[in-house]
């Protein structure tokens, strides 16, 4: 029966262009269900990139991505999302609270007002992260540890089954860091599928069951022990792949680039 | 006492006499230009007797919170410069629609105004992508180009046609004279939507303005929430130029959400509150605009909602300067008595708490603080109700004819045995907990002693275990030493 089951994530051939660099290049990956997956990589290889155009915020340019054997558009309550925190205007005029209810956004639907139900929920999420007490702060005056508390929290309001977070460890403080690593294994342990972008190779191995070496292509994929070796990082990390990246850039340089926000 | 007071606030208040000074001005202009009708004129303005006053009155109302919702959004997601370029790049696209009409058509000038919006912002985000000019050149070189090229158009109709095009001024910087109820029209019909688009869309566009990737990872159209909100933008704007004018709409755009922006944290509560300033500020600049004839409505309109900013901003209970001010200068007195305080348990401790009071000169030897000085310091302890003076003769030496002798009260010694246990705790936790050097801690007690709470102190004394000597050697005062109001002899010495 569990054989049949399609698979949390299955990315083909995906290929992005940005409007310059950097690129992916034919990435090929299947997730199993209930694997807690790092994705590492040098700076400026396409991690954020990846979940980006795995969360279709980016469209590729080629290839395709399955969620649960179906698009992301389509699978879209299934999956959660937790971007970088330097992405938002921390200035914003919302609370904690609003933050995290913005998790049942894709549960309500359109035009629904939230629900008294959505609100002891996304209380119960920060109660999670031990930041209820900060629930009507602006959340402009919290901590980084504390606004990064808060996005997880919104990830699990979302109650998806596959997450995908970038860079949750960035600019943490070191309890926080050990509240978000317990919360990965636990959301681990309830068959939930997890990938982690993370940029801090000494403590990679100890916090991922699965790696993904990324630096424009895909390196290398599979258990930890087995893909954390000294010929493997050196080849990630080891210089760019130059050719293939001027490759990529003239590509761009004679397509459209894709429309930009207002 | 009170010269000390004025010498501190003499520069707010002389700052806020610069700030009110305009309205007085326009007071003492008003009262000398219209010395007998004003108060008749006033009287039929707020009884709304006049058909025309109505309109006037609701048109500005109107403008206040349509400017005052938009603007929650604008300034929140930081599009404050958009809003004005907006604003200013309409303002061909009206002259254009006049040409075309021949009149002051409703309807062709709004498709002249939004098209020629939809240009000038066409022309910046072009200008960012294909170019390496940044947005705000990009905005300022449209902002100005098309406000030139509008008032050159709207010139040279005016001179080539007589007549026929008198009004076309207004839009410049708005008035309120021969508004229609034709007029409103267009104000209801955008208040209408924009409450519509807020009320069915308030979480969407939350979540868009704060977090565009996480909009579009669940989702949300949010390029075309985007466009929604600016089409909505631009037609407040045009709806609004008739009474405000293009050059300073973009004021009631960003001022009273910028106000309320002062008083909240909330988003609904935020657009809230600059939908209710901006109706007030309307129908207050509206009546003294209406008041002096000589006045443009939308200048007048916009000084009182930066007069209403000020307001805010210095009196705002929460988080106003004066209140802050007030604060911050009650939190300094408090310091300096604690300071004063703790000298006199350190004097009284000098003599090995051996008599309950000592002499003033000697304390002042103990700040390093002139008589003077430290007469002003007691004055404010017995003010407070921490110490009382006695005045010694001594008869021996009748050069000096008096000595003033200082005991503290309960609540004094209260107080001083507090800030001394304080900084003696902290002096140790420093130097065993955190390694410091004995010799280093005690500018760092200064500070800590008069923040740090009861219940840390609970917690030092547990981590210390109770101490008795601080790193000099000196007696820590226990919670019993300030219960019991005093010290003994026998327990200084004792070890």
């Amino acid at each position: 029966m569990k054989a049949t089951l399609p698979k949390p994530l299955e990315i083909h051939d995906l290929t992005v262009a940005y409007q310059k660099k950097p690129v992916l290049y034919g990435i090929d990956m299947e997730v199993e269900a209930g694997s807690l997956v790092g994705i590492i990589g040098p700076n400026g290889a396409g991690k954020s990139t990846l979940i980006k155009a795995v969360m279709g915020i980016i469209k590729p340019v080629d290839g395709y991505v399955k969620i649960f054997g179906e698009t992301t558009r389509k699978a879209i309550t299934r999956v959660g999302y937790v971007p970088q925190r330097a992405s938002v205007d921390w200035d914003f005029p919302v609370s904690a609270m609003d933050v995290v209810l913005m998790g049942r956004f894709s549960h309500a639907g359109w035009f629904r007002r939230i629900s008294k139900r959505d609100r002891i929920f996304a209380a119960e999420c920060l109660e999670q992260m031990n930041m209820l007490p900060y629930a009507n702060r602006q959340i402009g005056n919290l901590s980084g540890g504390q606004q990064q508390r808060v996005f997880l929290a919104r990830a699990l309001a979302q109650q998806s089954d596959l997450y995908l977070m970038d860079e949750p460890f960035e600019g943490v403080d070191a309890i926080t860091e050990k509240a978000i690593v317990d919360l990965l294994k636990s959301l681990r342990n309830q068959g939930k599928t997890l990938l982690v972008v993370h940029h801090d190779l000494s403590t990679a191995k100890e916090y991922f069951d699965q790696l993904a070496l990324l630096n424009l292509r895909l390196v290398a994929f599979g258990e930890t022990q087995d893909v954390f070796t000294h010929d493997l990082l050196q080849r990630t990390y080891g210089g760019k792949l130059t050719v293939l990246s001027e490759i990529g850039s003239r590509q761009v340089e004679h397509k459209q680039p894709p429309s930009a926000v207002l | 006492m009170f010269l000390l007071i004025w010498k501190r606030l003499r520069c707010a208040l002389l700052l806020l006499a610069l700030f009110w000074m305009p309205c007085v001005l326009c007071a003492a202009q008003i009262s000398s230009n219209l010395e007998q009708d004003w108060i008749n004129k006033a009287f039929r303005f707020w009884t709304f007797a006049d058909y025309s006053i109505q309109v006037i009155a609701l048109g500005a109302i109107l403008i206040g919170i349509n400017c005052g919702l938009m603007g929650g959004y604008v300034v929140s997601r930081r599009l404050s410069m958009f809003g004005d370029t907006l604003s200013h790049a309409v303002l061909p696209g009206i002259a254009v629609g006049f040409m075309i009409s021949q009149s002051r058509d409703e309807v062709a000038l709004m498709i002249g105004a939004t098209f020629s919006g939809f240009v000038g912002v066409g022309i910046i985000s072009l200008l960012k992508r294909y170019t390496k000019m940044k947005e705000d050149s990009a905005m300022g070189l449209v902002l100005s180009g098309f406000y030139a090229l509008g008032i050159c158009l709207i010139t040279y109709l005016q001179k080539s046609s007589g007549g026929g095009m008198a009004g076309l001024e207004s839009y410049l910087f708005g008035s309120l004279v021969g508004l229609s109820a034709d007029d409103l029209i267009p104000l209801c019909l955008c208040l209408a939507m924009i409450i519509l688009c807020f009320v069915l869309l308030n979480k969407e566009l939350l979540l868009s303005g704060f977090d565009p990737s996480f909009a579009r990872s669940v989702g949300l159209p949010v390029d075309l929430l985007h466009f929604c909100l600016w089409i909505l933008l631009a037609f407040c704007i045009v709806s609004s130029l008739q009474i405000i004018g293009v050059v300073l709409v973009s004021a009631l755009l960003i001022i009273p959400a910028a106000t309320a922006g002062l008083l909240t944290h909330k988003m609904s509560r935020l657009l809230l509150f600059s939908g209710i300033l901006g109706a007030l500020t309307g129908i207050i600049g509206c009546f003294l605009s209406f008041l002096v004839e000589r006045l443009p409505a939308g200048p007048v309109i916009v000084l009182c909602s930066a007069f209403l900013f000020l307001t805010v901003l210095f009196f705002n209970p929460v988080r106003g300067i004066l209140p802050s001010w007030i604060r911050t200068r009650k939190r300094g007195q408090r310091i300096r008595c604690e300071n004063t305080l703790k000298a006199c348990y350190q004097v009284l401790e000098e003599s090995s708490f051996s008599s309950q009071s000592f002499s003033q000169t000697s304390l002042a030897r103990r700040r390093r603080k002139s008589d003077a000085e430290i007469e002003r310091e007691i004055d404010v302890l017995i003010r407070e109700g921490y110490a009382t003076r006695q005045i010694i003769l001594l008869e021996q030496k009748s050069e000096l004819p008096s000595e003033n002798m200082i005991s503290l009260t309960p609540s004094g010694w209260e107080i001083a045995t507090r800030m001394i246990r304080n900084h003696r705790l902290w002096e140790l936790y420093l130097t065993k907990e955190a390694s410091y050097a004995p010799d280093h801690v005690h500018d760092d007690a200064e500070k800590i002693e008069h923040i740090i709470g009861e219940k840390t102190v609970r917690e030092l004394e547990r981590i210390l275990d109770n101490p008795r000597r601080d790193p000099h050697g000196k007696l820590i005062p226990s919670q019993n030493d300030i219960d019991r109001g005093w010290l003994s002899p026998p327990l200084v010495t004792e070890k």
